[in-house]
């Protein structure tokens, strides 16, 4: 309960300014638009006027989460004004991407570790390529990909996978390297191969790392798919509702959007955390 | 690790790179009934293998250096005898020596974007978001409730994809860099709040309790002891901030710009197919990400030098 109490007291506060917020900068369009009927605007009709416009500056609260609802639940799911659908589009590409990003960060990760060339050739640039706006090159891989006849699916994975690749490689280096010298030692006692000491003992040791880069990693293969959406001009996923409420002025449908986007965003960091938490804990690493 | 550990880690790792390189010897011999050009680049990854595997045997200082710069340009020039000997198309794949003549010849451009996008948009919304997360961490200080509830909320907004709000603020503050700073100022102020925070509660007890027995105020606590050990805490946070300040300025013009800025180039190019450009606008992109990076990590050594990870580093 003491947890809960300050997090319920911020949501409240943010959404009171919110609605501030929204009457605030919506007035001018209200303001106008009595101007123009030479009407006189009192406050309750400014506030009722400014919380109910179909293209409001700001959406207020509950306008999104009407908008949110019946792209939710008010649509039949295969049809193109679905959330639903859209956000399936991109939670697809989502997680091929990370799968195969994931796969292929471990493995590399585990070929660092035990070469040393490889090690110091690829380990500078994994980490200097963190400091390097990568999503900007999202829109070019999807269109170069879109004129050698890939299309769909796989182009957004691909970049959901780039993404989420270099994060798991520094984070795992780092984890299959924690376990300390005097248990390398130890393995070496028990006459352990590479393989069994990377099996028995780097492996479970660096899965809290793992569980760490996991969860940066699937928020930014997320990113990187609604980013992919951006440049096919508005066909499917959250990314391309985005786009297409930016160009009609739809800033309802934007807002849903977005709150779609964080829903499916949370959700996944939140199944990540769950599964690490069971895991840890049936290893007796629980911290 | 133990001396002999390492050292037979060392053989090991030099016979699994020679294994690794016979096989790939005999690939290329293979392939060579097959396809020559496949060889010719197989033979020459070969031969740049043997010589990083060589060269990262080495002590010297410079081997840090050295091994990946040779692997860089590896990489570089089997793109470039790729691209020479397939025939890739350029709208495909530029050879990097197309990429670095469209540099030499478009610097004009490329800088003009560059001073949109960067200095305009991400610096300007950096500094802005990073001196509200850090004046924000020091208002909420001294009240727990507001922590309590502002960092789950911070910590759950930090995770969410917020280059979304992009065309939102496209709408509020127009077309040009005004819009592109508030996408960097949203972007970039809960990891630096969170980080500020959790910095703030750095200093231990003990050195809190040194400072109430000289009877020092919260004011001079704060600056003298509290500000200061949060000093690694806060740089953490900033140097999260300078990718994403980047990444926030560039996505945010794909929504809308004037016809100036690294992301409106990329989306202009991309329409007329000219993928050396593009290229050209991502090198200038990495090169000032990793120089912004860079910078903040110096000021990171020269403010916290006393601690422990900056030490002899």
């Amino acid at each position: 309960m003491s947890r809960v109490l300050p997090i319920l007291t911020v949501l409240g506060v943010i959404t009171v300014l919110w609605y501030v917020a929204a009457v605030w900068m919506n007035a001018t369009w209200v303001y106008d638009q009595a101007a123009r009927a030479n009407a006189a605007v009192d406050l309750r009709g400014l506030i009722r006027a400014t919380l109910t416009q179909e293209r409001p500056v700001l959406p207020a609260p509950h306008q999104v989460a009407f908008g949110l609802w019946d792209g939710i639940a008010g649509q039949a799911i295969t049809s193109k004004r679905s959330l639903v659908y859209h956000a399936w589009v991109t939670l697809s590409a989502t997680l091929l991407g990370f799968l195969i990003g994931t796969t292929a960060g471990i493995l590399l990760a585990i070929g660092i570790v035990h070469n040393r060339a490889m090690d110091m050739s690829v380990m500078p640039w994994a980490i200097a390529s963190q400091t390097i706006p990568i999503l900007a090159i999202a829109p070019m891989i999807i269109v170069v990909l879109n004129s050698m006849g890939v299309q769909g699916l796989v182009p957004k994975a691909i970049i959901s996978a780039y993404l989420s690749f270099f994060p798991v490689v520094v984070g795992m280096v780092k984890g299959l390297r924690a376990p300390d010298a005097m248990q390398l030692d130890l393995m070496r006692t028990y006459n352990a191969s590479g393989a069994e000491t990377l099996g028995k003992l780097r492996l479970p040791s660096s899965l809290p790392y793992l569980f760490t880069s996991l969860k940066v990693g699937i928020a930014a293969s997320l990113v990187g798919t609604i980013v992919g959406e951006l440049p096919t001009g508005a066909v499917a996923g959250l990314g391309s509702r985005l786009l297409s409420g930016s160009y009609y002025g739809q800033t309802v449908q934007i807002w849903a959007a977005l709150f779609g986007a964080a829903l499916v965003a949370a959700s996944l960091v939140a199944i990540i955390s769950m599964v690490e938490r069971v895991t840890l804990r049936r290893m007796g690493m629980a911290r | 690790m133990s001396k002999t550990a390492e050292r037979t880690s060392n053989r090991a790792s030099t016979l699994f790179g020679l294994d690794g390189l016979m096989w790939l010897i005999g690939a290329s011999l293979a392939t060579l009934m097959y396809d020559w050009r496949l060889s010719v680049l197989m033979a020459f990854w070969a031969g740049a293998w043997l010589v990083n595997a060589g060269l990262s045997q080495t002590r010297a200082p410079w081997g840090k250096y050295a091994v990946p710069a040779v692997f860089g340009l590896t990489l570089l020039a089997l793109w470039e005898m790729a691209a020479g000997m397939y025939r890739i198309s350029p709208i495909i794949l530029p050879a990097p020596s197309a990429i670095a003549a469209r540099i030499a010849q478009e610097g004009p451009t490329l800088w003009a974007d560059f001073v949109q996008t960067f200095v305009k948009g991400a610096l300007s919304g950096y500094a802005i978001g990073c001196t509200a997360a850090v004046l924000t961490a020091i208002a909420i200080d001294r009240s727990p409730f507001l922590q309590k509830g502002l960092l789950p909320v911070g910590n759950f907004v930090a995770a969410l994809p917020i280059v979304g709000i992009a065309p939102i603020m496209v709408m509020w503050f127009g077309f040009d860099w005004h819009s592109k700073a508030a996408v960097v100022v949203v972007m970039v102020f809960f990891p630096v709040l969170v980080n500020t925070v959790a910095g703030l509660k750095a200093a231990d007890q003990m050195q809190r309790d040194l400072m109430q027995t000289y009877g020092a105020s919260y004011a001079q606590a704060l600056f003298k002891l509290r500000l200061p050990a949060a000093m690694p805490f806060i740089f953490n946070g900033l140097k999260i901030a300078t990718t994403l300040a980047l990444i926030g300025a560039i996505v945010a013009e794909f929504f809308g710009s004037p016809i100036v800025g690294m992301g409106f180039r990329i989306t202009a190019e991309i329409g007329r197919l000219g993928l050396d450009m593009i290229w050209a606008e991502i090198a200038v992109a990495a090169l000032a990400g990793s120089a912004f990076y860079g910078l903040i990590a110096l000021i990171e050594r020269r403010v916290t030098f006393w601690h422990p990870s900056q030490r002899n580093g």
